[in-house]
């Protein structure tokens, strides 16, 4: 789960880790409040959404800039107006952007120079690892492949923590000396601790900053969290924006189906995640273009069934679908009872195409071939794809 | 034979008297499994199904029965402190059911793990089979056929869909092991591709993988370098969007790396017959292996 820049810096205050003070607002009606406590001058106005590129991203209606600096508190107040509610695309939103529902407004920071520092887990140990650069506000990707020797990494004890002799590894491997050393391992410590205890799978700040006065500060703030951990910080699963994340994919989370929008028209319904991405190679491999990635699980019921077929029914983009079933656990007839249910309730009008294979699969293809709606059945998984290919390009 | 579980394998089953270890702990009852052994905290003393007794810790269960594999259904946010109780009980092989471990919890197993002589199959994986022999998971028992084929796989469903494709061809499987679908796991891939190198009776592999990590890579490499068997393999993904996890915790594509493309380029650098769909997997091994 990802959350906004302004809750980012909300943790990033609890646990000690200096940002520049800010405010956020989601009505205009709050702007003056909002901006009524920072100093008077330049003022940073931010749209809030979950996407990288807001600064040099464009609105809709061909504003430009994601993040504005004001000169003065009026002149932010006008930003800001022109981007609530207005729709924001970044490279990372897609064409259809996303649609700023807060306005966070920040003091302005004189920067000295420009840092990145990241904490995520790492697959390759299996255990945390600390990234920093002295390349700040750019990309850590690129960075690595141009000039991999400006990173240190840290790997982490997950049983010890992050010790203090790491964080200095950091501090100097960044340059720091005297007073941002301390300030830098004050700073590590907190987001280490933030990291640690709240289960985030990234915490990143990019840039860090120091300022000519030699303060070392997070001017940006990202963080995600593993979602199987949510179920202990009902404080993080508070901060979730529903206007951030697609309706279906919610309504489907809301039926414990893993869902998945994508732009084709070949919507897919599978049991067990790897078949599910094994289904959309194939449809794609024959010339088709899937719609979705569904994973109905390995118990999936017939009222399951029903509402994974109302959810890729809604997709008017969906012109067809493909519904591949090896039922182990899960038995055919079963399966084939839920689907006739499903499509009975649903009012079936797209054509579908049925894969089934497993346990009782001679049952459940007699069932579907006993009824009276249009359903395809399909041998293997190839003739299945082949078959709603054909079926769509007819259309 | 095998790798492993086989008919010397003695089970002890974690969680199970709970829904889905009841449920799974029946299906390999009647596979043949020797089930010797359940344990649920507070229910010590009972009997499942008449005759596999019920203790109420690993080490009490361990002692009596003589257990030497474990199999864990016990929910999430309890599951890593069942792998840790079974680690600490040295049992050597363990497998992990559960999905939906939190990733900090099984990094704090995994260097636990690293100190110990247990390995640690999952989690969230349908488990180990050696057909005709010995069943620990969630996969149904009757599309494995005994013979000569090794799978490794992080899937559940589409490695049934390569075993029957395999059974249908005629040919039967080694062993099956399913290495799970999270970012942090007891096996990979290249330890499966080891172990199975190993076993004089595997004489093929099926190697299935999917976006994220470079597992993938990593037993590629290794198959270039030491495996002269056959190798087949399939990569899962390749139309996912970046950065979404694809139902898999570990299945997302970040920042350029993890890609299908790049994992199918370095299967085909190591002479690996890559499927070119997922209903294609058995007859990609037939190519390079006549059986």
């Amino acid at each position: 789960m990802n959350i906004h820049e302004y809750q980012a810096k909300e943790l990033f205050q609890h646990y000690g880790v200096p940002v520049p003070a800010g405010h956020c607002a989601q009505d205009t009606s709050d702007f003056a409040s909002a901006l009524s406590s920072l100093p008077e001058g330049v003022t940073v106005v931010k749209s809030q959404i979950h996407a990288g590129g807001r600064g040099k991203g464009t609105f809709k209606d061909g504003f430009k800039g994601g993040v504005k600096l004001a000169k003065s508190k009026e002149e932010a107040a006008e930003f800001g107006r022109k981007m609530l509610g207005n729709t924001l695309v970044t490279h990372q939103t897609g064409p259809e952007g996303r649609k700023v529902g807060t306005v966070y407004f920040t003091e302005a920071s004189e920067i000295e120079k420009e840092y990145y520092l990241a904490i995520v887990m790492d697959r390759a140990t299996s255990r945390p690892v600390v990234i920093a650069s002295t390349e700040g506000g750019v990309e850590i990707e690129k960075v690595a492949e141009e000039t991999p020797e400006k990173i240190t990494r840290v790997v982490i004890d997950p049983t010890l923590g992050l010790r203090a002799h790491q964080a200095r590894q950091i501090a100097f491997g960044l340059g720091f000396r005297g007073d941002q050393v301390k300030q830098m391992i004050k700073l590590l410590n907190g987001l280490y601790r933030l990291f640690w205890e709240k289960d985030a799978s990234l915490v990143e700040v990019n840039p860090l900053i120091t300022t000519p006065s030699g303060d070392v500060v997070a001017l940006d703030a990202k963080v995600g969290f593993d979602d199987n951990a949510l179920f202990r910080h009902p404080d993080i699963v508070a901060y979730r924006d529903l206007n951030e994340e697609d309706p279906k994919e919610v309504e489907a989370s809301k039926a414990n189906l893993n869902y998945i929008a994508l732009d084709g028209n070949i919507a897919c319904m599978v049991n067990g995640a790897g078949l599910a991405m094994a289904t959309m190679d194939i449809i794609q491999h024959y010339g088709g273009s899937p719609a979705n990635f569904l994973d109905v699980g390995g118990g999936a019921d017939a009222e399951q069934v029903t509402q994974a077929f109302q959810i890729i029914l809604k997709d008017e983009n969906v012109k067809g679908i493909l519904v591949n079933i090896f039922g182990g656990i899960m038995k055919c007839d079963v399966i084939a009872t839920g689907i006739l249910e499903a499509a009975k309730a649903v009012h079936l009008d797209r054509p579908l195409v049925v894969r089934l294979e497993g346990t009782n699969v001679e049952q459940g293809k007699k069932l579907l071939d006993q009824s009276n709606l249009k359903i395809v059945s399909a041998d293997t998984l190839a003739d299945a794809a082949k078959k709603i290919v054909e079926l769509v390009a007819d259309r | 034979m095998s790798i492993l579980v086989n008919t010397d394998t003695r089970l002890l089953v974690q969680g199970l008297t709970g829904k889905a270890g009841s449920f799974h702990a029946r299906q390999c009852l009647e596979y043949g499994t020797n089930i010797v052994a359940g344990v649920t905290p507070g229910r010590g003393g009972e009997r499942f199904e008449e005759k596999v007794p019920v203790y109420d810790t690993v080490r009490e269960a361990v002692n009596e029965t003589g257990a030497n594999a474990s199999v864990i259904f016990v929910p999430p946010a309890f599951a890593a402190d069942s792998i840790l109780e079974a680690i600490d009980a040295e049992i050597p092989l363990v497998v992990c059911i559960t999905e939906g471990i939190p990733v900090k919890d099984m990094a704090e197993v995994k260097v636990k793990l690293q100190q110990s002589k247990t390995r640690l199959i999952g989690p969230n994986c349908p488990g180990i089979i050696t057909p005709g022999q010995c069943k620990i998971g969630i996969m149904p028992g009757y599309i494995h056929k005994p013979g000569k084929v090794g799978v490794i796989s992080r899937s559940g469903t589409l490695t049934y869909e390569a075993v029957w494709q395999l059974t249908s061809l005629g040919h039967g499987q080694s062993t099956c092991i399913g290495i799970g679908g999270d970012p942090v796991s007891g096996t990979s891939h290249l330890d499966a591709v080891k172990l199975f190198n190993e076993d004089p009776e595997t004489e093929a592999l099926i190697l299935i993988g999917e976006i994220g990590g470079t597992a993938e890579e990593e037993a590629a490499a290794y198959i270039k370098e030491h495996v002269k068997k056959p190798v087949a393999g399939f990569i899962a993904g390749a139309t996912a969007p970046p950065g979404r996890r694809m139902g898999h915790a570990g299945a997302i594509v970040s920042g350029g790396s993890g890609t299908a493309e790049a994992k199918i380029a370095a299967m085909k650098d190591a002479g690996i017959e890559v499927a070119e769909t997922p209903s294609h997997m058995g007859e990609a091994l037939l190519r390079v292996y006549r059986g």
